[in-house]
Order: C-alpha cells, then structure tokens, then sequence
C-alpha cells in the first residue's frame, strides 16, 4: 500500500549499518572517542551527532508513531546525549506539505512529543529538551512527490548549550 | 431629492445618495442559483469628468462585476454611443443594437480632496434606470467608490449582498521554498491596493480579521520556534501576544461580536480549543481531548463552533455549543475534512477535504447535508467567505500558492491577482 521511497529511507538505513560496523570495530580497538562512528566532526561536536549518530528520525505519513528505525535512531542519539550531557536541545516536529497548515502545526508536535518522551525513556532529563513544531512551514526537501515528502515528515534534534569540553 | 446619508459615510468621510428615477423600478434581475444561468451583457462606458478618472473608475467596476461571475461587460470597442453624457437619457436602440441588457451611466468631479461619483444603472430593454447612487468622499477614496457603486450594481441585479468594497488580509510569501519569507499583507478584495503589515523576521500564518476589519489576529513564530498567537492593529500598528499559555498557540479567530480569540493550544502533543476574552483576558477551555482539534469557526450568531478533530481516528468536522461540551460529527463523506469555515449568512460551512491524491474545497450545510465540491486537484486549502456569502477565496499551490476565488454554484474560479507567491486569505466584512 506504502510506496517505500528509495531516498531517505534507504539513506538512513545505510547510515545506520555503517555506524554500527564502525562502532563495532572501534570497540576492538578500544578508540573510546570514536563509539559513534569515524565520520565527520570531532566527537562531541554537534558535527559528529548530525554525521555519526543521525540527528532526525522520519514518520509514515499522517503518524507520530516511531517506526523501529526511527527509536534505533533515538536510542542512539540517547547514548551520545548520555555522553555528552552538557548539551540541551530542542526537538523539532515537522509535517509533509500533504496536510492542512494548521492540523500540520498540532502532527508536527505530536512527532516532537512522541520523540521527547523516547528520549526520556531511555534516561534524559526533560529539563534538557524543548519541542517545538514547523508544521509544514520548514521543508527540508521541496520536490511535489512521495520522495520528498517521507524526508519532510520528520523530527530533528537540534542542539545548543556549551558542548562538553 | 430625497436626501439621505447611509451607515457607511460615518466611518469613512463618504456621503451616499440614492439618485431616484422618475419612472417605477424595472425588473433587471437574475437568479443565481438557476442551471442554466447566463452571464448579464452589461455596457460599462467611461463615467464622465476629471481626466481618466472616469475610465479609471469604470475599468474598476467591470473588473469586479467580471470576476463576479455574473456579469460579462461588454468590450467597449463595440461601443455605438462613444461619449455618454449622464444629463441626458441614453440612446437605448444604440445599447440594443449591441445586446446590452443593462447600461451603467455617471459621472466623477474632483474639488480639492474631495471627489463626487454618481451613477445609473439601465434597464436598456425598457429604457428604464434600475438604480442610482451618488457619492461624496476623499479623493484617495477612489477604488472604493467603484467597488461600491459595484455592490450596487450587483445587489440590484441578484438581490444578493454586495462583497466588492472588502479587503483580504493574507500571508505574502516569497524566496526558496524550504525557506520562506512570510509577510502579513493586505489587499483589497480585487488585489489593488497590496501593503505589507509585518517585515518578514518572523514566520506569520493564518491571519484573520476582527469584525471592524481594524484588527487582525494571527500565528508567528519567535526565533528560537515558539508559536503564539498575536493581535495586530492595523492602524496603529501596536502587536501583543494573546494571553499567555503553556504552549503554542495557533489557529486563532475572533467572535462575531469582536470580544474573544477562540484558538488552540497545544500541549504534549494534544491540542484543545480555547477562548480568550480580549476585555478580562479569562480563558475558557472548551475541548478536552487526548486528540487534534482545532481550525474553529463561529457560527455567526456567535452560538456555535463548528472544528476539526481526529478524535474518531481521522480529520473530521464537527460542531459543538460556543461553551463547549459535547460536540456531533457532521461531515462523513469520503476523506479527511479540515478547516471549516462557518459563511456569514449562516447557510452553509465551507471545508478543505483531503483524498488519496488531492485537496478539494467545498461546502455543506451545517447539519452535514449538501455537501458539494467546488474545486478539487492537487492542492486546495483554506477556503474564507466573502461578506455575502457567496463566494469564497482559498489557496492552491502548483509549485508555489497562489490565491483564488471560487463562487458557491463552482461556475467562478479565477486568480486573485497577488504580487508574489500567497496563502492563506481571509475576507474582512464589507468596509464600513
């Protein structure tokens, strides 16, 4: 019924497995400061979260619920906020352009909800976080298809704060 | 002459009289609602006086009467009678001759600021003047005198309210798409006239109008990402924020009395309507939902709110008491049905409905019944309702939103003329 897009999807799975084989690998070599994978940025650095860690998750269409790559993402940005808990930050929820502006303000708080309260599942404080929500305002890709549309249906987190020296 | 200044001239400096015919009232009339309604010939020459004024003021009157729908005026080239002097009675065998059924006649002077307009409109079949009005107001004044004299014309003719002396506020959009500039604007109701009412550093959506068309509430974005809804006075220009809510605060709209913002308020992902009194500033919670509800409309005797809300799983509408409580489900055609908007005559609540692949506009009656789709595609959002009920402008975007304008028998739908890219209209009452 969903047609799966060959894009964002497909990207993010890669990033994932990649990470994973890197942190495998560090792990033998007992490289402490690459845990999160040998990509871009120092590690710590917000480079290093939006590279090695992945700083958004993406949402089917017209849902909040958190598919099983999106909380591994989540887990994954819990360990490195564990880490490096000096950041605050704020959870961006977004909507696709195929809904209504304002019904798109309300979804793209509930995305910003459901990826705040994983977070806090997984042992961060709510007192670091805000959320906030674009609705459809603020597409990060703007084609008129499906392709686009899964990239824009997404949470990001965004940090701030004094990074851990 | 029977001497008589209207409602209208108080607020705006602008004297109105009806210029009585000596012969009984013809019957120039169409019916609106007939299937196989035809376009009303209509001959609109140059009013006379003051330079180009007079053109001026007539290519303002055909253009409105044109977008109307109802009316089609004729191209003036056709024209037997060149100069039509507003002294004498018109040749009616040359308006004939060019099937013109109705004949619009008048003229504009200009004394320092001030500007007289008057006008007549004809049966051309009977030779008989159908209406007539005289204007005195500011010089600047100029468009809206045309745009009166067309509610004239139109109300005479259909014996439907006028909607051309109106304004839209709306939201200016330019620059890349994944980043775009928005401004409050404002425009008259054909487009002329645009002005710009925030600068652009912070993200604006949904204005809407105060009954006074001098206030305009409205959604904005601080930089850091809170949302809040605002109030701004147009003529002042003084901004605030509407109450202060532990949340985002989003899709606002006034009363029908002016007194109270009904908006929603978000919160852990839930959003409820509330009210706020714009005097007291008590708020008032009137859903209690773990669900979306928002986009609320009045009814406009102020009883009712008809909203949106996925409670049931989906985008449906539904109406409750302007107190709250318990709330009926009324839209349950195919797809999600968003943003209702209740029409000033109280008759029917326009919607966007959203299928598999396309947004639609269209209306129903409050009860549910009726419903229609007046335009449908790839994107339709956001419809707002003229004065008289009659019309209804919304946003569609091909790559970038452009306002339109559709009429409630889906006969009209045409461009609203905007200087760049625009969402999000919405229709102030007739100017008073």
């Amino acid at each position: 019924m969903f047609h799966l897009p060959v894009s964002a999807r497909a990207v993010k799975f890669a990033l994932v497995v990649a990470a994973a084989l890197a942190a495998s690998a560090c792990a033998k070599n007992g490289d402490e400061a690459g845990q999160f994978g040998a990509g871009a940025g120092a590690p710590g650095s917000q480079q290093d979260f939006a590279a090695n860690v992945g700083d958004r998750i993406f949402f089917e269409t017209d849902s909040s619920e958190l598919t099983p790559t999106a909380q591994a993402t989540l887990s994954k940005q819990a360990a490195w906020l564990s880490r490096y808990a000096n950041y605050s930050f704020t959870i961006e929820g977004h909507a696709d352009e195929r809904g209504t502006r304002e019904y798109n303000f309300a979804l793209g708080a509930r995305r910003a909800q459901a990826t705040h309260d994983y977070l806090v599942s997984k042992g961060i404080s709510a007192s670091r976080m805000r959320t906030v929500s674009y609705g459809k305002e603020r597409p990060v890709a703007t084609c008129d298809d499906i392709s686009c549309w899964s990239q824009n249906r997404r949470a990001v987190t965004v940090l701030s704060g004094a990074p851990a020296s | 002459m029977n001497k008589r200044i209207s409602r209208r001239s108080l607020a705006f400096g602008l004297a109105a009289t009806p210029l009585i015919a000596a012969t009984a009232r013809a019957e120039l009339v169409v019916s609106l609602d007939r299937a196989n309604f035809q376009p009303m010939p209509i001959a609109i020459p140059d009013l006379q006086g003051e330079g180009d004024l007079g053109a001026r003021v007539a290519a303002v009157i055909a253009n409105d009467l044109q977008r109307s729908g109802v009316f089609a005026p004729i191209d003036k080239r056709a024209f037997i009678d060149k100069a039509v002097s507003p002294n004498v009675m018109p040749q009616f065998d040359s308006w004939r001759a060019i099937n013109a059924q109705a004949l619009v006649t008048g003229r504009v002077q200009r004394d320092s600021a001030r500007m007289h307009a008057e006008f007549r409109l004809w049966d051309v079949a009977s030779g008989e003047q159908a209406t007539g009005q005289q204007y005195t107001t500011d010089a600047n004044n100029w468009r809206r005198v045309a745009h009166l004299i067309a509610d004239a014309i139109y109300s005479k003719i259909t014996g439907a309210g006028g909607f051309f002396d109106s304004r839209i506020v709306y939201v200016d959009e330019t620059g890349p798409k994944q980043a775009r500039r928005k401004r409050l604007a404002l425009m008259d109701q054909d487009g002329a006239n645009v002005r710009y009412l925030t600068e652009g550093n912070e993200l604006v959506v949904t204005p809407r109008f105060s009954p006074s068309s001098q206030e305009v509430t409205y959604m904005a974005f601080a930089p850091n990402g809170d949302a809040s809804v605002r109030l701004l006075n147009i003529e002042t220009g003084q901004r605030e924020i509407v109450g202060n809510f532990p949340g985002m605060t989003f899709s606002p709209r006034f009363s029908p009395d002016g007194e109270r913002v009904v908006m929603s308020l978000e919160q852990s992902g839930n959003a409820n309507i509330y009210t706020m009194d714009l005097r007291s500033r008590a708020t008032t919670r009137l859903t209690d939902t773990s669900a979306i509800d928002t986009s609320p409309s009045y009814s406009p005797d102020g009883t009712q709110i008809v909203f949106e809300s996925d409670r049931g799983g989906a985008q449906q509408l539904y109406v409750m008491a302007a107190s709250g409580g318990s709330a009926r489900r009324i839209s349950f055609g195919q797809g999600r049905y968003s943003t209702p908007v209740w029409s000033p005559k109280g008759d029917y609540i326009a919607f966007t409905r959203q299928t598999a692949n396309s947004f639609g506009i269209g209306v129903m009656k409050p009860d549910g019944s009726g419903e229609r789709i007046l335009t449908e595609g790839f994107h339709n959002e956001g419809p707002t309702w003229a004065p008289n009920g009659r019309y209804l402008m919304f946003f569609r975007d091909q790559g970038g939103a452009k306002i339109f304008m559709a009429d409630v028998t889906g006969r009209v739908d045409i461009a609203v003329p905007t200087p760049s890219f625009g969402s999000d209209p919405a229709w102030s009452p007739l100017l008073s």
